[in-house]
Protein backbone atom coordinates (compact mmCIF):
# COMPACT_ATOMS: atom_id res chain seq x y z
CA UNK A 1 0.00 0.00 0.00
CA UNK A 2 2.84 2.28 1.06
CA UNK A 3 4.66 1.62 -2.21
CA UNK A 4 1.51 2.48 -3.95
CA UNK A 5 1.47 5.69 -2.54
CA UNK A 6 5.28 6.10 -3.37
CA UNK A 7 4.55 5.18 -6.74
CA UNK A 8 1.54 7.55 -7.02
CA UNK A 9 3.63 10.79 -5.26
CA UNK A 10 6.90 9.80 -7.96
CA UNK A 11 4.37 10.27 -11.02
CA UNK A 12 2.81 13.66 -9.34
CA UNK A 13 6.21 15.01 -8.94
CA UNK A 14 7.47 13.92 -12.52
CA UNK A 15 4.26 16.18 -13.86
CA UNK A 16 4.66 19.13 -11.23
CA UNK A 17 8.03 19.58 -13.05
CA UNK A 18 6.89 19.60 -16.76
CA UNK A 19 3.59 21.99 -15.53
CA UNK A 20 5.16 24.67 -13.04
CA UNK A 21 8.41 24.78 -15.82
CA UNK A 22 6.19 25.16 -18.58
CA UNK A 23 4.23 27.81 -16.98
CA UNK A 24 6.68 29.52 -15.40
CA UNK A 25 8.97 30.05 -18.75
CA UNK A 26 5.75 31.78 -19.82
CA UNK A 27 4.91 34.12 -17.34
CA UNK A 28 8.63 35.25 -17.74
CA UNK A 29 8.54 35.76 -21.22
CA UNK A 30 5.38 38.08 -20.70
CA UNK A 31 7.30 39.99 -17.86
CA UNK A 32 10.20 40.18 -20.28
CA UNK A 33 7.85 41.93 -22.95
CA UNK A 34 7.29 44.90 -20.07
CA UNK A 35 10.69 45.27 -19.25
CA UNK A 36 12.17 45.66 -22.65
CA UNK A 37 15.91 45.03 -23.76
CA UNK A 38 18.51 45.70 -21.77
CA UNK A 39 22.04 47.00 -22.38
CA UNK A 40 25.14 45.99 -20.93
CA UNK A 41 26.16 49.64 -20.03
CA UNK A 42 23.01 49.80 -17.70
CA UNK A 43 23.06 45.99 -16.87
CA UNK A 44 21.42 47.03 -12.99
CA UNK A 45 18.16 47.50 -15.35
CA UNK A 46 18.06 43.75 -14.73
CA UNK A 47 16.90 44.10 -10.94
CA UNK A 48 13.58 45.86 -12.20
CA UNK A 49 12.16 42.72 -13.16
CA UNK A 50 11.96 41.81 -9.76
CA UNK A 51 9.24 44.39 -9.02
CA UNK A 52 7.41 43.06 -12.22
CA UNK A 53 4.23 41.10 -10.90
CA UNK A 54 4.13 39.09 -14.01
CA UNK A 55 8.06 37.99 -13.51
CA UNK A 56 7.22 37.43 -9.57
CA UNK A 57 4.68 34.80 -10.32
CA UNK A 58 6.78 33.03 -12.80
CA UNK A 59 9.29 32.99 -10.24
CA UNK A 60 6.73 31.33 -7.56
CA UNK A 61 6.14 29.11 -10.70
CA UNK A 62 9.53 27.62 -11.51
CA UNK A 63 10.25 27.92 -7.26
CA UNK A 64 7.91 24.88 -7.73
CA UNK A 65 9.56 23.59 -10.10
CA UNK A 66 12.62 23.37 -8.12
CA UNK A 67 11.20 22.07 -5.22
CA UNK A 68 9.79 19.27 -7.47
CA UNK A 69 13.27 18.53 -9.09
CA UNK A 70 15.31 18.23 -6.56
CA UNK A 71 12.82 15.74 -4.61
CA UNK A 72 12.95 13.73 -8.00
CA UNK A 73 16.66 13.82 -8.37
CA UNK A 74 16.62 12.65 -4.49
CA UNK A 75 14.84 9.54 -5.99
CA UNK A 76 16.35 9.41 -10.05
CA UNK A 77 18.97 9.62 -12.00
CA UNK A 78 19.87 13.29 -13.93
CA UNK A 79 19.19 11.40 -17.20
CA UNK A 80 15.96 10.14 -16.14
CA UNK A 81 14.76 13.41 -14.76
CA UNK A 82 15.63 15.83 -17.32
CA UNK A 83 13.16 14.51 -20.22
CA UNK A 84 10.36 16.14 -17.63
CA UNK A 85 12.36 19.72 -17.73
CA UNK A 86 11.98 19.62 -21.45
CA UNK A 87 8.35 18.32 -21.25
CA UNK A 88 7.82 21.54 -20.02
CA UNK A 89 8.45 23.13 -23.91
CA UNK A 90 5.45 21.13 -24.41
CA UNK A 91 2.89 22.53 -22.12
CA UNK A 92 4.94 26.03 -22.90
CA UNK A 93 3.57 25.59 -26.64
CA UNK A 94 -0.23 24.58 -25.28
CA UNK A 95 -0.01 27.57 -23.37
CA UNK A 96 1.10 30.03 -25.96
CA UNK A 97 -1.56 28.47 -28.19
CA UNK A 98 -4.52 29.12 -25.51
CA UNK A 99 -3.41 32.22 -23.39
CA UNK A 100 -0.60 33.98 -25.76
CA UNK A 101 -2.88 33.42 -28.85
CA UNK A 102 0.64 32.78 -30.42
CA UNK A 103 0.52 30.54 -33.65
CA UNK A 104 1.80 26.99 -33.58
CA UNK A 105 3.14 26.08 -36.80
CA UNK A 106 3.31 22.14 -38.03
CA UNK A 107 6.86 21.64 -37.38
CA UNK A 108 6.33 23.20 -33.74
CA UNK A 109 3.67 20.36 -33.47
CA UNK A 110 5.86 17.70 -34.87
CA UNK A 111 8.84 18.98 -32.11
CA UNK A 112 6.28 18.53 -29.74
CA UNK A 113 5.56 14.73 -31.11
CA UNK A 114 8.98 14.28 -30.77
CA UNK A 115 9.41 15.46 -27.14
CA UNK A 116 6.61 13.22 -25.97
CA UNK A 117 8.51 9.82 -27.83
CA UNK A 118 11.23 10.50 -25.77
CA UNK A 119 9.80 11.36 -22.80
CA UNK A 120 7.61 8.39 -22.62
CA UNK A 121 10.18 6.35 -23.79
CA UNK A 122 12.75 7.30 -20.33
CA UNK A 123 9.30 7.27 -17.99
CA UNK A 124 9.43 3.77 -19.07
CA UNK A 125 12.31 2.72 -18.15
CA UNK A 126 14.38 2.15 -15.15
CA UNK A 127 14.44 5.59 -12.96
CA UNK A 128 17.59 4.83 -10.97
CA UNK A 129 21.37 2.91 -12.14
CA UNK A 130 21.47 -0.26 -10.51
CA UNK A 131 25.29 0.32 -8.76
CA UNK A 132 25.24 -3.52 -8.36
CA UNK A 133 24.43 -4.65 -11.49
CA UNK A 134 25.94 -1.98 -13.66
CA UNK A 135 28.19 -4.52 -15.62
CA UNK A 136 25.01 -6.67 -16.77
CA UNK A 137 23.48 -6.21 -20.32
CA UNK A 138 21.81 -2.76 -20.37
CA UNK A 139 19.00 -3.98 -22.72
CA UNK A 140 17.80 -7.01 -20.33
CA UNK A 141 18.41 -4.61 -17.70
CA UNK A 142 15.89 -1.94 -18.41
CA UNK A 143 13.47 -4.42 -20.24
CA UNK A 144 13.23 -6.13 -16.51
CA UNK A 145 13.07 -3.30 -14.82
CA UNK A 146 10.22 -2.36 -16.83
CA UNK A 147 8.03 -5.15 -16.59
CA UNK A 148 8.66 -4.78 -12.39
CA UNK A 149 7.37 -1.55 -12.55
CA UNK A 150 4.57 -1.75 -14.65
CA UNK A 151 1.82 -3.70 -12.83
CA UNK A 152 2.20 -0.93 -10.06
CA UNK A 153 1.29 1.40 -11.79
CA UNK A 154 -1.13 -0.11 -13.72
CA UNK A 155 -2.66 -0.96 -10.11
CA UNK A 156 -2.87 2.42 -9.29
CA UNK A 157 -4.34 3.44 -11.82
CA UNK A 158 -7.19 1.15 -11.25
CA UNK B 1 28.29 41.02 -33.74
CA UNK B 2 24.28 41.06 -31.55
CA UNK B 3 24.49 37.07 -32.78
CA UNK B 4 27.64 36.62 -31.08
CA UNK B 5 26.65 38.46 -28.19
CA UNK B 6 23.85 36.31 -28.28
CA UNK B 7 25.38 33.03 -28.39
CA UNK B 8 27.63 33.71 -26.11
CA UNK B 9 25.07 34.30 -23.51
CA UNK B 10 23.62 31.20 -24.74
CA UNK B 11 26.91 29.21 -24.35
CA UNK B 12 27.35 30.42 -20.90
CA UNK B 13 23.90 29.52 -19.91
CA UNK B 14 24.20 26.27 -21.11
CA UNK B 15 27.66 25.49 -19.27
CA UNK B 16 26.62 26.94 -16.32
CA UNK B 17 22.74 24.98 -15.89
CA UNK B 18 24.66 21.66 -17.25
CA UNK B 19 27.09 22.16 -14.48
CA UNK B 20 24.61 22.94 -11.84
CA UNK B 21 22.33 20.12 -12.78
CA UNK B 22 25.10 17.71 -12.66
CA UNK B 23 26.25 18.94 -8.67
CA UNK B 24 22.26 18.94 -7.79
CA UNK B 25 22.33 15.82 -8.72
CA UNK B 26 25.47 14.45 -6.89
CA UNK B 27 24.40 16.48 -3.67
CA UNK B 28 20.16 15.00 -3.48
CA UNK B 29 21.82 11.37 -3.90
CA UNK B 30 24.24 11.87 -0.90
CA UNK B 31 21.16 13.55 0.95
CA UNK B 32 19.35 10.70 -0.09
CA UNK B 33 15.39 10.35 -0.79
CA UNK B 34 14.23 13.85 0.16
CA UNK B 35 9.93 12.24 0.84
CA UNK B 36 11.60 9.89 3.62
CA UNK B 37 13.43 12.87 5.50
CA UNK B 38 9.93 15.25 5.20
CA UNK B 39 7.75 12.45 6.48
CA UNK B 40 10.41 12.41 9.56
CA UNK B 41 11.72 15.93 9.95
CA UNK B 42 9.27 18.12 8.46
CA UNK B 43 9.82 20.72 5.47
CA UNK B 44 12.12 22.39 7.86
CA UNK B 45 14.09 19.32 8.13
CA UNK B 46 14.35 19.09 4.67
CA UNK B 47 15.78 22.84 3.74
CA UNK B 48 18.08 21.87 7.23
CA UNK B 49 19.43 18.78 5.08
CA UNK B 50 19.94 20.49 1.53
CA UNK B 51 21.20 23.61 2.84
CA UNK B 52 24.06 21.78 4.88
CA UNK B 53 25.13 20.24 1.36
CA UNK B 54 28.12 22.10 0.06
CA UNK B 55 27.23 20.79 -3.46
CA UNK B 56 24.06 21.90 -3.45
CA UNK B 57 24.82 25.43 -2.85
CA UNK B 58 27.75 25.64 -5.44
CA UNK B 59 25.05 24.01 -7.66
CA UNK B 60 22.49 26.65 -6.83
CA UNK B 61 25.10 29.63 -7.79
CA UNK B 62 25.78 27.97 -11.09
CA UNK B 63 21.65 27.94 -11.48
CA UNK B 64 21.47 31.12 -10.38
CA UNK B 65 24.15 32.41 -12.85
CA UNK B 66 22.51 30.55 -15.61
CA UNK B 67 19.39 32.32 -14.63
CA UNK B 68 20.19 35.75 -15.44
CA UNK B 69 22.13 34.77 -18.45
CA UNK B 70 18.58 33.31 -19.30
CA UNK B 71 17.68 36.87 -18.85
CA UNK B 72 20.25 38.70 -20.86
CA UNK B 73 20.23 36.26 -23.18
CA UNK B 74 15.87 36.79 -23.88
CA UNK B 75 16.15 40.38 -23.76
CA UNK B 76 18.66 40.41 -26.70
CA UNK B 77 17.15 37.15 -28.71
CA UNK B 78 13.65 35.76 -29.70
CA UNK B 79 12.56 33.65 -26.63
CA UNK B 80 11.55 31.19 -29.26
CA UNK B 81 14.68 30.72 -30.12
CA UNK B 82 16.98 31.33 -26.70
CA UNK B 83 14.58 28.48 -24.66
CA UNK B 84 14.89 25.91 -27.58
CA UNK B 85 18.57 26.35 -28.41
CA UNK B 86 19.61 26.78 -24.67
CA UNK B 87 17.03 23.85 -23.93
CA UNK B 88 18.39 21.24 -26.59
CA UNK B 89 22.36 21.99 -25.57
CA UNK B 90 21.90 21.72 -22.37
CA UNK B 91 20.07 18.35 -22.80
CA UNK B 92 22.93 17.00 -24.53
CA UNK B 93 25.96 18.40 -22.20
CA UNK B 94 23.85 17.11 -19.16
CA UNK B 95 23.52 13.69 -20.34
CA UNK B 96 27.22 13.43 -21.29
CA UNK B 97 28.11 15.14 -17.81
CA UNK B 98 25.59 12.72 -15.35
CA UNK B 99 27.47 9.86 -18.21
CA UNK B 100 30.94 10.54 -17.34
CA UNK B 101 30.88 12.55 -14.13
CA UNK B 102 27.87 10.67 -12.34
CA UNK B 103 28.76 7.30 -13.75
CA UNK B 104 24.83 7.06 -14.70
CA UNK B 105 23.61 4.21 -16.81
CA UNK B 106 22.70 6.15 -20.04
CA UNK B 107 21.45 2.87 -22.37
CA UNK B 108 20.40 2.93 -25.84
CA UNK B 109 16.89 3.81 -24.78
CA UNK B 110 18.13 7.38 -22.88
CA UNK B 111 20.29 8.14 -25.55
CA UNK B 112 17.60 7.34 -27.69
CA UNK B 113 14.80 9.71 -25.72
CA UNK B 114 17.96 12.39 -25.61
CA UNK B 115 18.33 12.39 -29.04
CA UNK B 116 14.34 12.74 -29.75
CA UNK B 117 14.27 14.88 -26.90
CA UNK B 118 17.36 17.43 -28.45
CA UNK B 119 15.73 17.43 -32.09
CA UNK B 120 11.87 18.00 -30.60
CA UNK B 121 13.50 21.36 -29.17
CA UNK B 122 15.26 22.34 -32.29
CA UNK B 123 12.02 21.74 -34.39
CA UNK B 124 9.84 24.37 -31.78
CA UNK B 125 12.30 27.19 -33.55
CA UNK B 126 11.29 26.60 -36.94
Amino acid sequence: MADIRVKFKKIFIYLAIACCNGTGDVLLKRGMENLGEIHLNHWTHIFNAFIDPWIILGILFLAGFFYSYLTALSWADLTFVLPATAFGYVVTAFLSRVFLHETVSPWRWAGVLLITCGVGLVARGPSLTERRTKDTALGKDSSHAKDAALPKEQHELA
Amino acid sequence: MNSLKLWTAIGMLVLASSAGDVMLSAAMKRIGDLDLIRVEKGLLGVIGHVVREKLFLLGLCCLIFSFFCLLTALSWGDASLVAPASASLTYICSAILAKFLLHENVDRRRWLSAALVCVGVLLLVK
